[in-house]
């Protein structure tokens, strides 16, 4: 997918002025994060599962190597192929390679973000192989040429009636109401004979067990289950993270998934793939393909202040917690991943300098750790993206921003020099003021609120008043 | 009880009268409180637009007047959190440094912390004087670094309920950014102002005639957004409102 990281202003701007899609984001306070927040109270042991998940997990990208050796060796010993892709040009490559040979014509796809990085469907169609999306939303995006709006729930930004115009086409879909089931019946009907023709079935992967190379699908459509089951051929994308070393960590992972996604128990479906039909299974297809994919997540694994970022489980937790998220929506953030996550993995994955706006989409407020279901600490990593901005090796800060900046350190640098400072602030208050209504980004503050301005200072009061 | 009084810049140069609050309250609680002087600012203005290396000779420089003082109060969960927190992130690569920053977290408090969690005292009513508020709905708004970093979600609602003519009315969303975040109002001013609308509709929802905060910079936003809007709610720091229940009439 093409980053559109350094249009974050623009698109957050335009977000910002748009009043329904305003609307469907407030609505993620009281709807996906009241229900993980319900669903965290009622499960005993939440916050120990939380500490014990992100050991797991640390543990696990620590060790990936070893892990994935056994995915692959389990994979292969169950007759199903395993491909490390490199990045999403050799993924695709593989996956365009196998349609050729195997002479696909139709491909049914179940949700995958990973794919989306791959720009899979992109590639496929200019092979003249036909793909189509099977989750809800991301056919709807298909449909509309968009991009996913949010890691769970891809067409959050879409009305319904944008969603039925779609879904017919545009035609008798104007001048009434449509409601949820009735749409989805419509899209039921229509992807019904796409399962029926496919050749190739494409996933993601949620979780890949190491120890018994079991992939496990998480969806509450089945759309997914049958991307496994209905063509001759599965392929499987997952990123190299998404492992988990044994059966039950893989069932912790999924308790924490789903309470945190949706606030789901459990998803409505959870599938597991144990390699393509064996002698004697009655369905499943012929061929199993995993396609283990890089794509820049070696270079966060490098970083010992990004990895924990590849603690991901991509559960969309924190971007229904973050405030700036509610605000900006998805697109904004301008790649595949949004919200907080997307703020730390969008500069690792593409590149730093284009999406420098991401780090600091954040008013470090915290929500998205508090919210993370393995406790990865956003904040942390939001910053050492800042810090490498203003004074790491690819220094790129805005020189107004760092000349403000040393302004202010030498003005706070004593308490003489601070003394001074408020002196001159107190006898240039008005010219500052005006000065700060007028100046850009100051006078965009003053649209909202008071600027602050300054006085007889504490300290001066402290010796007028308390020492004694 | 010793205290020293860590002010923040902010409060030292726009809010003072949060630091005579504070310094009054901590007063009548039996506190003897120093002001150590050559303080200034802690530097996470800098530190969170990371320019780490503008920010680390005030840290060393603010440890240095700090070291070896039995206690140190914060009118302000942010600030507290920078020396709490963050000095050992900021610092991580500079032993020395980083030595003393790690002598002093455990003895640094934001003031609602301190008068809770050391001083035990969770009845505001118990800070003295004569109650001379007229009564009142108070809302209270978490400050992110308060409730995140530090931890402390109950002392200074239980400060607040307990205050003398304040009823505590909780938002729906008490827990959600203001949009201040420093830099951030200032880079995204727009996104910011929109973060300040929802908290601002979410306070009049309320009722409430004041919203106090534990963090002057919150309420600088908040206050600001309120005037702006001309709504005749008015903002009030922890101390300010303890103070303002206890001063004799």
């Amino acid at each position: 997918m093409e980053a559109t990281t350094k249009q974050f202003t623009q698109s957050a701007a335009k977000t910002l002025s748009d009043a329904r899609i305003q609307d469907s984001l407030r609505g993620l306070y009281g709807g996906f994060s009241k229900a993980r927040e319900r669903a965290a109270e009622a499960t005993p042991g939440w916050e120990e599962m939380r500490t014990r998940a992100q050991a797991v997990k640390s543990h696990t990208i620590a060790n990936l190597d070893y892990y994935l050796e056994q995915v692959e060796a389990r994979v292969t010993e169950s007759g199903g192929n395993v491909f490390f892709a490199q990045d999403g040009e050799a993924a695709s490559r593989y996956i365009l390679d196998l349609a050729e040979r195997e002479s696909v014509k139709r491909v049914i796809k179940g949700k995958s973000m990973l794919s989306e990085e791959m720009d899979l469907n992109r590639l496929l169609a200019g092979a003249g192989v036909e793909v189509t999306e099977t989750d809800l939303g991301e056919y709807l995006i298909q449909l509309a040429g968009d991009t996913p709006y949010h890691i769970i729930a891809p067409a959050i930004h879409m009305s319904k009636n944008r969603a039925a115009e779609l879904l017919h086409r545009g035609v008798g879909a104007e001048g009434r109401e449509w409601d949820t089931a009735e749409l989805t019946a419509e899209a039921r009907r229509q992807l019904r004979d796409k399962f029926i023709e496919a050749d190739m079935g494409i996933t993601g992967a949620n979780f890949v067990v190491a120890e018994t190379g079991t992939l496990v699908l998480v969806t509450n459509e089945g759309n997914g289950r049958m991307c496994t089951s209905m063509p001759r051929i599965h392929v499987a994308v997952m990123g190299m993270e998404k492992v988990a070393p044994t059966l039950e960590d893989m069932s912790m992972f999924l308790r924490l998934l789903t309470r945190s996604a949706t606030g789901q128990r459990l998803s409505a479906y959870v599938t597991t793939v144990d390699g393509p039909r064996g002698p004697g299974d009655e369905d499943g297809p012929e061929q199993f393909h995993l396609v283990v994919v890089d794509n820049g997540r070696s270079r966060i694994l490098a970083d010992p202040h990004m990895r924990e970022a590849l603690n991901c489980i991509r559960c969309g937790a924190c971007l229904n917690a973050c405030p700036v998220y509610r605000k900006v929506g998805g697109h904004a953030y301008g790649w595949v991943y949004s919200g907080p996550i997307g703020a730390i993995v969008t500069p690792m994955l593409t590149n730093l300098p284009d999406s420098r706006d991401l780090p600091y989409a954040s008013s470090l407020c915290g929500a998205c750790r508090e919210a993370c279901p393995v406790r990865i600490d956003i904040p942390r990593m939001l910053l050492h993206l800042r810090r490498e901005l203003a004074e790491g090796r690819n220094k790129n800060a805005p020189v107004a921003e760092a000349a403000l900046m040393k302004v202010w350190r030498l003005s706070v640098s004593n308490s003489g020099t601070l003394a001074a400072a408020n002196l001159i602030g107190r006898a240039l208050r008005w010219p500052l003021l005006l000065l700060g209504r007028l100046l850009p980004p100051f006078s965009r503050w003053a649209r909202y609120r008071e600027l602050p301005r300054p006085v007889s200072p504490f300290r001066s009061r402290w010796k007028d008043i308390f020492r004694t | 009880m010793q205290a020293s009084l860590f002010v923040s810049c902010i409060v030292d140069q726009f809010f003072p009268e949060v630091g005579e609050s504070t310094v009054r309250v901590l007063r009548r609680l039996g506190v003897d409180v120093d002001f150590p002087p050559g303080q200034t600012c802690c530097g996470q203005p800098a530190f969170n637009s990371g320019f780490w290396n503008e920010a680390k000779p005030l840290a060393r420089r603010l440890l240095r007047q700090l070291e070896g003082k039995e206690h140190v109060v914060v009118p302000s969960g942010s600030c507290a959190s920078m020396l709490r927190v963050f000095y050992a992130e900021l610092l991580r690569d500079e032993p020395a440094a980083l030595h003393a920053a790690k002598e002093l977290a455990p003895r640094v408090y934001e003031l609602s912390e301190f008068i809770v969690d050391v001083l035990k005292v969770t009845d505001a009513s118990e800070i003295g004087g004569r109650p001379r508020r007229e009564p009142e709905k108070v809302t209270y708004h978490e400050g992110c670094h308060l409730r995140r970093e530090l931890g402390a979600v109950t002392q200074a609602r239980a400060l607040i309920g307990s205050a003398p003519g304040a009823e505590l009315v909780e938002m729906e969303q008490p827990d959600v950014c203001c949009g201040f975040g420093g830099l951030f109002s200032v880079k995204y001013p727009d996104i910011s102002g929109a973060m300040l609308a929802d908290k601002i509709d979410d306070i009049r929802r309320t009722g409430a005639g004041a919203v106090a905060a534990c963090d002057s910079s919150c309420l600088m936003q908040i206050g600001g957004g309120l005037r702006a809007q001309g709504l005749p709610i008015r903002t009030v720091h922890l101390a300010q409102l303890l103070d303002e229940a206890a001063t004799p009439g």
